[in-house]
C-alpha cells in the first residue's frame, strides 16, 4: 500500500480498509528493507510517527467523513532543513549534527495540522548547496532507479524516498531547482510555488530571496493536495504575501484546448542531451495533440542566468550561514583557545567544500569595491530576466522547457568540476530569480533514468501550470512507472 | 593661529516600545540574563524577523520632532561581522535608505539659539550585553558570557551634521535632544543606564578654513558631563597636536572617565568591512502618508511650535522662551500658572529664577516637587495684594517646597504678613528716628535722600515685614512735623 498515492491511500483510510497505523507500518517497514541501498533519511523518526499515526487514526473514526483532512494519516517526509521542534534537524550538515530546533517551521506545523504522519527528515546538500546530494555531510543518497546514479539535488533525499516509496509524498525546498532537479532525476512531481506563496519561517535559509517550499509528490493530484495544506500567508514571514489561496484540487482539470504553450529555445538546443530533447519534444507533440498551442520563445537573458544565481545566492548565503560560530548552538571545535580560533576551527571542522566555497564566493561579492561590479550588477541582471518572462507572459499562459540538461549523472561525474555541476541547473536557476511558479513531471525514460518536463506559470497563478501538468499526466503513464529496488 | 573645532555626533536611543524590533520578547532592563528571548532574537536556524510597528511609529515622531523628511520608503540592510553577543552574525540597520533625512535640532548656548543640522534618523536592533570575567574585554580573559536579553531591542540612529563647533555644544545639544526624546515619550533618554549613546566626530582646522581636519572618532561617554571632557580632552590634544606640526591620525578613541583622557585602541585597528546589502528577510518600510499624518497631529504641539507660541502671545524673551520648553514639564507648569494668572513674564521669572534654582540644587524635576501652579500664583497674588513684600516671598517659596505646606500656613506659621498697620509702625517709626538723630539732622538740613537709609532701619526693626511705602509716607509725616 506504501506504493499508492495520497489521495488513494485517503480513499482507503475513510473508509476504514487499512489504518493510519499499517500504512505507516508499510513505510517504516519498506524503509528497513530499502534505506540501505538508498539512505534517503537523516533520521527516522520511528515512535514519534506511529504515535502520529495512532492518532490520525481516532482522528479518522471521531470524525464525519468529509471533514477529515485529506492528508490525515499519510507518512511524509520532511527536508532536514525545515526545523522539527524536539527532532534532529541537520541540514545534512556538520555544523548542526547535533542541532535540535526548539520550535517548528510553519509548513510543519501546516502538516501536522492536516494530520499527516512525519515519519522522517530527508537527506540532501549539505544547506541545500548542491545538485546531487554528494555535498550532504552526512551521507549521499542513491537514485533508486540506477544505484549509480545520484537522485538531484538539493532535495535528492525527499526525491528518493517518493521514488523508492519510504514514505507517500514529501517536502523540498527549491533555490535554483532544488525540488523540479531531482523529482527530475527520481521520476517523481516535483513543486515549486511563487516566491512568497509558502512560508519559509523554519527553513533553514541558504537564500533567502530564492527560498521556496514545496511538494515532492508520486503524482500532479497529490501536488494539489499537500500545497493546499503549505501555503499561504504567514506572519511570521514578511516576504510571504497576504493573497487569496485558491483551491489547487480545483485546477486538476483535463484540458489544455487552445492553451498557449512557449517553449524556451534556448532550453532545447546547446548542451541538451539528445534523448532528453527528444522526450520533451514527445511531450509538446503530445500537448498539442490535446489541443494546446506551442510555440518557440526566446529567452535572451538566460544565457546570464547561472552566473547571475552563483553571486546572489552565495551572497546572501555567506551572511546566512555567518551564525554558525560555534557559540549558541550546533558544533564547537574542541581545539578552541579563544574567540577567532573557535570561529576559525568551528567553521572550519563544520562546512563542507561546496558549502566553504559558496561562502567565500558571497563574501568576495559582498566586499567594499566588489559590491558594485558583482552583486549590484548582478541584481540587475536578474530584473532582466524577470521582464524576459513578463515579456513571454504577454503572449503564453506557461513556459516549457526540460527540467534538466540531462538524466541522472553518475557519482564523482561532476564534482571534480564544480562549474559542470552549476551547469546543470540552467533551466532551473532562471525561475528562481523570476520567482515563478514551476513544475516538473516524468516525460520519459533514457538508460531506464527518468526524464523530467518542466512546466513554467506566471506569479501566483500556479492553477494554470498545474491545469496542464495534470492533462499531459492524465493522457501519459510516465508518472506510473515504479523503480525496481 | 587660531583654530576652530569641528564636532558631529551619531546618538543612539533605544525606543520605548513593550517588545522588541524584530519579536514579541519584552524589552523590560534589568531582567534575569537569558530570560527575555525567543528563537528568533538568538538567531535560531531558519527564523525570520518581523518588523514592530510600533517601533516604526516611534522613529518617525522622533523623525517628525527633529524636522526631518520621512522617505516613502526606506530599506533594512544587514551589516555583517562576526562578535558573539551578535547572535545572526549580522545587525539589521537601515543603511543606504534611512527612515527619515535632513533635519535639525534648536539649542541655546550662551544666550544664542543654534541650529544644528541633522543628516538622518534611522532603525537599527541593538547587539546583547557580553560579560567578561578575568578581563575588561574578551581578549585575555577567563571566560565570556553572553546575555541576550537586549539583543534585537529597537534603536534609532540620529546622525547630526558637523554644525557643532565646541564641547559645550556638544553637551547641549545631547542634553537638547533627551529632553526632546523624553518630551515626545519615544525613550526615557539616560545616558547612565545607556538607553541614550553618543559617539562623537571631533576633528579642529584653521579658523576661516573650509575644509575639515583629521577627525577621530570618540567612544565609550556615558553621560553628558563625559561627552563634553572627551570633547574637551580631544579639542585640546588636537590643537596641540596641530600647533606643534604634527598631525593627527584618523582613528577610534576611547575616552576614560577616571582620567578624563582618551586613548586609541593598542595596535592596529582592524579594518572593518560590513559588507552591507538589503536584508532578503524583510520588505522596505513604505510608510502610509495618512499615517505619517495621524503620528505627526497625535504628537501635537512640538517644542519648537510651543516656543514659537510662548513668544508670540505671552511676549517672553526667545531665551525664557527655550528654557521653559526644554522640559515638557516645566513648560505645562507655565502654562497652566498663566491660565490662572495672565502674568506671563512675572510667572516665567519665577519658574526659572528660584524655583529652577531649587530644583537645580536638589536635581528635581518639576514634577518630583511638592508644588502646584496653584500655589506660585497664590504667592505672586499676595505680592499684588501688598500681603506679603517680593523679598519675602522667595523666602516662602523656599519654606513652601522644603515643607510642602501651603503658602497660607507657611505665612501665618512664621508671621511674615506685611506689617500693614498704620499705629504700630507709627511707634517704629518713632523709636527709629529717636535712635538716629544724626540722619533725621541731616534730613532736616535737606538733604532728603537720608530717607532711604530711615525706610531700611524700618525694615530692619520689622523684619522686612513692614510695608516699604507704608514706611516711607509716615516716616515722611514724622519728619515734616
Ligand atoms: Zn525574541
Amino acid at each position: 500500500m506504501n506504493k499508492k498515492t495520497a489521495h488513494e491511500l485517503n480513499n482507503l483510510l475513510v473508509n476504514k480498509k487499512i489504518s493510519s497505523v499499517e500504512l505507516t507500518k508499510a513505510v517504516l517497514d519498506r524503509i528497513d528493507k530499502t534505506e540501505g541501498k538508498v539512505q534517503a533519511y537523516v533520521t527516522v523518526t520511528r515512535e514519534d510517527a506511529l504515535k502520529q499515526a495512532k492518532a490520525a487514526d481516532s482522528r479518522i473514526s471521531e470524525l464525519p467523513d468529509t471533514r477529515i483532512p485529506l492528508l490525515t494519516g499519510i507518512p511524509i517526509a520532511i527536508k532536514d532543513n525545515m526545523c522539527t521542534k524536539g527532532v534532529l534537524t541537520t541540514c545534512s550538515s556538520k555544523i548542526l549534527a547535533n542541532y535540535i530546533p526548539p520550535y517548528n517551521a510553519t509548513v510543519v506545523e501546516k502538516i501536522k495540522a492536516a494530520g499527516a504522519v512525519i515519519v522522517g527528515k530527508a537527506n540532501m546538500d549539505e544547506f541545500a548547496m548542491g545538485s546531487s546530494t554528494e555535498n550532504s555531510g552526512l551521507h549521499p543518497t542513491y537514485n533508486p532507479w540506477d544505484l549509480e546514479r545520484v537522485p538531484g539535488g538539493s532535495s535528492g533525499g525527499s526525491a528518493a524516498a517518493v521514488a523508492a516509496n519510504e514514505c507517500i509524498l514529501a517536502t523540498g525546498s527549491d533555490t535554483g531547482g532544488s525540488i523540479r532537479q531531482p523529482a527530475s532525476f527520481c521520476g517523481v512531481v516535483g513543486f515549486k510555488p511563487t516566491y512568497g506563496r509558502v512560508s519559509r519561517y523554519g527553513l533553514i535559509a541558504f537564500a533567502s530571496s530564492l527560498d521556496q517550499i514545496g511538494p515532492l509528490t508520486k503524482d500532479v493530484t497529490d501536488t494539489a493536495i499537500l500545497m493546499n495544506v503549505l501555503v499561504g500567508y504567514d506572519p511570521k514571514d514578511s516576504t510571504s504575501v497576504n493573497q487569496p489561496v485558491p483551491d489547487y484540487q480545483k485546477a486538476l482539470i483535463d484540458n489544455v484546448k487552445n492553451l498557449k504553450i512557449g517553449y524556451i529555445k534556448e532550453l532545447l538546443g546547446q548542451g541538451i542531451d539528445q534523448e532528453v530533447k527528444a522526450s520533451i519534444e514527445q511531450a509538446m507533440k503530445k500537448l498539442e495533440e490535446l489541443g494546446a498551442k506551442l510555440i518557440e520563445v526566446s529567452m535572451p537573458s538566460f544565457e546570464h542566468a547561472v552566473a547571475t544565481y552563483y553571486l546572489i545566492a552565495p551572497a546572501e548565503a555567506s551572511s546566512n550561514l555567518a551564525r554558525y560560530d560555534g557559540v549558541k548552538f550546533g558544533h564547537r571545535s574542541k581545539e578552541a583557545k579563544d574567540l577567532l580560533t573557535m570561529y576559525y576551527n568551528t567553521r572550519r571542522e563544520g562546512f563542507g567544500a561546496e558549502v566553504k566555497r559558496r561562502i567565500m564566493l558571497g563574501t568576495y561579492a559582498l566586499s567594499a569595491g566588489y559590491y558594485d561590479a558583482y552583486y549590484l550588477k548582478a541584481l540587475k541582471v536578474r530584473t532582466l530576466i524577470k521582464q524576459d518572462f513578463d515579456r513571454a507572459f504577454m503572449k503564453y499562459d506557461v513556459l516549457l522547457s526540460p527540467t534538466a540538461p540531462s538524466i541522472a549523472f553518475k557519482f564523482g561525474e561532476k564534482t571534480a568540476d564544480p562549474l559542470a555541476m552549476y551547469i546543470s541547473d540552467i533551466a532551473t536557476i532562471p525561475i528562481n530569480l523570476a520567482g515563478l511558479p514551476a513544475i516538473s513531471l516524468p516525460c520519459g525514460f533514457s538508460k531506464k533514468a527518468p526524464i523530467g518536463l518542466q512546466i513554467i506559470g506566471r506569479a501566483f497563478d500556479e492553477e494554470t501550470v498545474l491545469r496542464a501538468a495534470f492533462t499531459y499526466e492524465q493522457n501519459t503513464d510516465w508518472h506510473k512507472q515504479i523503480p525496481e529496488l | 593661529m587660531s583654530y576652530e573645532t569641528v564636532i558631529g555626533l551619531e546618538t543612539h536611543a533605544q525606543l520605548a516600545t513593550e517588545s522588541k524590533m524584530f519579536c514579541g520578547c519584552p524589552t523590560k532592563f534589568g531582567a534575569k540574563p537569558n530570560t527575555n528571548i525567543c528563537p528568533v532574537c538568538t538567531g535560531q536556524p531558519g527564523v525570520l524577523p518581523v518588523t514592530n510597528k510600533k517601533a516604526i511609529e516611534l522613529a518617525i515622531k522622533t523623525a517628525i520632532a527633529l524636522n526631518c523628511k520621512i522617505e516613502p520608503q526606506s530599506v533594512f540592510a544587514r551589516k555583517n561581522y562576526f562578535y558573539p553577543d551578535l547572535p545572526k552574525g549580522y545587525q539589521v540597520s537601515q543603511y543606504e535608505l534611512p527612515l527619515a533625512t535632513n533635519g535639525h535640532l534648536e539649542i541655546e548656548v550662551g544666550g544664542n539659539i543654534r541650529k544644528i543640522g541633522i543628516i538622518r534618523v534611522h532603525l537599527e536592533e541593538d547587539a546583547g550585553k557580553s560579560i567578561h570575567q578575568g578581563a575588561g574585554r574578551i581578549l585575555g580573559s577567563a571566560s565570556s558570557l553572553i546575555d541576550y536579553n537586549r539583543t534585537g531591542t529597537p534603536l534609532i540612529e540620529i546622525v547630526s551634521e558637523p554644525d557643532i563647533r565646541s564641547p559645550k555644544e556638544a553637551a547641549v545639544f545631547m542634553q537638547a535632544l533627551a529632553n526632546l526624546l523624553q518630551y515626545i515619550g519615544v525613550c526615557d533618554a539616560k545616558m547612565e543606564e545607556g538607553s541614550l549613546r553618543c559617539d562623537a566626530n571631533l576633528s579642529v582646522r584653521e579658523r576661516g578654513s573650509s575644509e575639515f581636519g583629521v577627525r577621530t572618532e570618540l567612544k565609550n561617554m556615558n553621560s553628558f558631563k563625559a561627552v563634553e571632557k572627551a570633547l574637551l580632552f580631544e579639542e585640546k590634544r588636537h590643537t596641540e597636536v596641530l600647533a606643534d606640526g604634527g598631525k593627527i591620525s584618523q582613528e577610534t578613541r576611547f575616552f576614560d572617565d577616571t582620567t578624563n583622557t582618551t586613548h586609541g585602541m593598542r595596535g592596529k585597528e582592524e579594518a572593518h568591512d560590513y559588507r552591507y546589502f538589503p536584508e532578503p528577510d524583510l520588505v522596505p518600510v513604505a510608510p502610509d502618508k495618512k499615517w505619517v499624518e495621524a503620528i505627526r497631529s497625535a504628537l501635537g504641539e512640538l517644542p519648537e511650535e510651543r516656543k514659537n507660541r510662548f513668544i508670540a502671545n505671552h511676549r517672553l524673551s526667545s531665551n525664557d522662551a527655550f528654557l521653559l520648553i526644554s522640559q515638557r514639564a516645566t513648560a505645562d507648569f507655565f502654562e497652566e500658572c498663566v491660565i490662572l494668572l495672565n502674568k506671563p513674564k512675572i510667572i516665567a521669572n519665577w519658574i526659572l529664577g528660584d524655583l529652577q534654582a531649587y530644583l537645580n540644587a536638589r536635581n528635581l524635576t518639576i514634577k518630583q516637587a511638592n508644588f502646584s501652579p496653584v500655589q506660585l500664583v497664590e504667592l505672586i497674588q499676595l505680592i499684588d495684594k501688598g500681603t506679603i513684600s517680593g523679598k519675602i516671598a522667595k523666602t516662602v517659596l523656599i519654606k513652601v517646597l522644603e515643607t510642602g505646606n501651603s503658602v497660607k500656613d507657611v505665612i501665618a506659621e512664621s508671621g511674615m504678613t506685611q506689617m500693614s498697620d498704620e499705629g504700630t509702625l507709627v511707634k517704629i517709626v518713632q523709636s527709629v528716628l529717636a535712635a538716629n538723630p544724626k540722619q533725621v539732622e541731616q534730613y532736616k538740613a535737606g538733604k532728603t535722600t537720608i530717607i532711604a537709609f530711615l525706610v531700611g532701619q524700618v525694615m530692619k526693626e520689622t523684619k522686612g515685614r513692614a510695608n516699604p511705602g507704608l514706611a516711607n509716607k509716615i516716616l515722611k509725616q514724622e519728619l515734616d512735623t
